[in-house]
């Protein structure tokens, strides 16, 4: 994913002139304040709303009809997102279904996927059968069963309590070394994008933009215990530093 | 065809799941079960044995008000005659229904195309839901040479309408983002209608049947009072109207009790539906559990 660079503006201005390279394997979070246009920015990534003005560029070879690079990009949403009517099997089995692949084709794929979040034994469960943290990993195991280049996250974990996040957290990372996927992760927690990422994007409100951006040295192995290691520490004064003065760039405007 | 071999709810744990939940059965005690069949049955019963002494006490003639046993009578006496009327009106509705059926969902889906397709013909739908649809019987009656078909009509506009409503506020709730999804896969129309919006409509689906199921039944009596029938094309409307003039009034209880017996399997059977294809997933067809 190299050279992802867009530059826009809309009615709104929600977003302005925002221009992003992200680089192939990535862990890159957008961290701002509420209603700083990162949702946005995100969707526009997706082609889920197009751009007023501005462009993206692909590196990929086979683009779509609507600009997209063709099952490169899976997408987390805020909820689960989950079909209520189908099996977890079901809702994994998804995208592969729109795609064209048969059941009996997929089956090994989307259980080797529940697999991998923990998820095997319930593959014949419905969605309200499943605890919050389980939906959300349904749907992560969805949007990452077309083997992606790009996972796109829109604050998947906000809703749940602090215990399943960490859990979860881990899992992303662990998903994200074994797959190598590029991964734009929206957020407005700070340790959490801390923790994850090796790139921090801060953005700004009003207009939308990228206020800062911050790589994190450290890609290392990251455990329980890094999460109390002056490092993190460190990562954590300097991106809450520069989110307070990205706050007060935004409020300064208005 | 699958090379995954069966995991046990162990092995799970390695990929830190939540270990599997044993999702606990609500039980209904044996004596509830019991008297939730016996409570209803016997008041029913209570009911029919004041009937019958109310009438037997006060001495009521036949011809205002029969016993019960009077009535059981008429209706194994009349049955030759009550039979063949009860499957005329069976068949009026059930066609009626089956027709509303497919007319409301495919209107429906042809309706949540275009927003231009809805407000042409919006106007016509207000007009048709609006009309008392059996104020047109008199007009149908000209218009159609066949009083059957006119009954059939008048049953199918009345069923027609609660499917097409039902069913266009279904497809047109589907959740946003899932269908922001569909557009991410870049499925097709056909693949959204088809996976997306008819299963997440199915709720709002059987709520429309069961709403037309009952209306279908009311609307073939009404019809057939309001256009007449006679001999032997005549449903146990035309039954229960000839009952009254000849003052045979067991036989017309015998005929209600026919359609009151119809509207419960009628209403029986679309809850069964419902049941069968919600119980699933949908809140509607599930019991509370806390």
């Amino acid at each position: 994913m190299r050279g992802v660079s867009k530059v826009f503006s809309n009615g709104t201005l929600a977003l302005k002139d925002m221009t992003l390279d992200v680089e192939r394997g990535e862990f890159l979070s957008l961290l701002g304040p509420s209603g700083c246009g990162k949702s946005t920015a995100l969707r526009i990534i997706a082609g889920l709303g197009s751009a007023s003005s501005g462009t993206i560029d692909w590196p990929s070879s086979t683009i779509n009809s609507r600009g997209l690079p063709q099952g490169d990009i899976g997408f987390v949403f805020q909820e689960p997102t989950l079909m209520p009517w189908e099996t977890v099997f079901g809702n994994v089995y998804l995208p592969l279904r729109l795609t064209g692949v048969s059941k009996a084709e997929a089956r090994p794929r989307i259980m080797e996927m529940l697999a991998s979040v923990g998820l095997a034994d319930f593959a014949d469960n419905y969605p309200r059968e499943l605890s919050g943290g389980m939906k959300m990993r349904v749907s992560i195991a969805r949007a990452l069963v077309t083997k992606p280049k790009l996972l796109l996250m829109d604050e998947p974990f906000a809703a749940l309590d602090e215990i399943t996040r960490q859990k979860l957290n881990d899992d992303v990372l662990r998903l994200w070394k074994q797959s190598g996927v590029t991964v734009i992760f929206v957020t407005h927690s700070v340790f959490e994008s801390v923790y994850l990422s090796n790139r921090i994007v801060v953005m700004k409100a009003r207009p939308g933009q990228v206020y800062a951006d911050l790589p994190l040295a450290n890609s290392g192995e990251r455990t329980t215990e890094y999460r109390t290691s002056e490092e993190y520490r460190a990562a954590t004064h300097e991106v809450s530093t520069a989110l307070h003065n990205a706050i007060h760039a935004g409020g300064g405007t208005h | 065809m699958s090379t995954i071999e069966q995991t046990s709810p162990g092995r799970s744990d390695e990929a830190g799941t939540d270990s599997a939940v044993a999702i606990v059965v609500p039980r209904t005690s044996s004596t509830e079960k019991i008297l939730r069949i016996l409570v209803p049955v016997a008041m029913l019963v209570i009911g029919i044995v004041a009937w019958h002494f109310t009438v037997v006490i006060n001495n009521i003639p036949k011809y205002i008000l029969p016993t019960p046993v009077d009535v059981v009578m008429s209706l194994w006496n009349d049955w030759p005659t009550l039979l063949p009327a009860l499957l005329v009106t069976l068949r009026i509705t059930f066609t009626a229904l089956i027709l509303a059926l497919v007319g409301g969902v495919a209107m429906a889906i042809l309706l949540v195309q275009s927003k231009w397709i809805e407000l042409a013909l919006f106007p016509y739908a207000v007009i048709l839901q609006v009309t008392p649809v059996i104020a047109i019987a008199p007009l149908l009656l000209i218009y159609v040479p066949d009083t059957q078909a006119v009954l059939l009509i008048i049953a199918f506009l009345v069923a027609f309408f609660p499917i097409l409503s039902n069913m266009v506020a279904g497809l047109k709730s589907v959740d946003h983002n899932l269908l922001n999804l569909y557009d991410l896969y870049g499925a097709s129309r056909w693949q959204t209608l088809i996976y997306l919006k008819l299963p997440a409509s199915l709720p709002y689906f059987m709520a429309g049947l069961r709403i037309a199921g009952g209306l279908a039944l009311i609307a073939a009596v009404v019809a057939e009072f309001a256009a007449g029938t006679a001999g032997q094309g005549s449903g146990l409307a035309f039954r229960l109207l000839e009952s009254q003039y000849r003052l045979n009034i067991p036989r017309l209880f015998a005929a209600l009790i026919l359609l009151t017996g119809t509207g419960i399997a009628i209403f029986g059977l679309t809850s069964f539906i419902a049941w069968l294809s919600l119980h699933r997933w949908h809140e509607s067809a599930l019991r509370r559990e806390n």
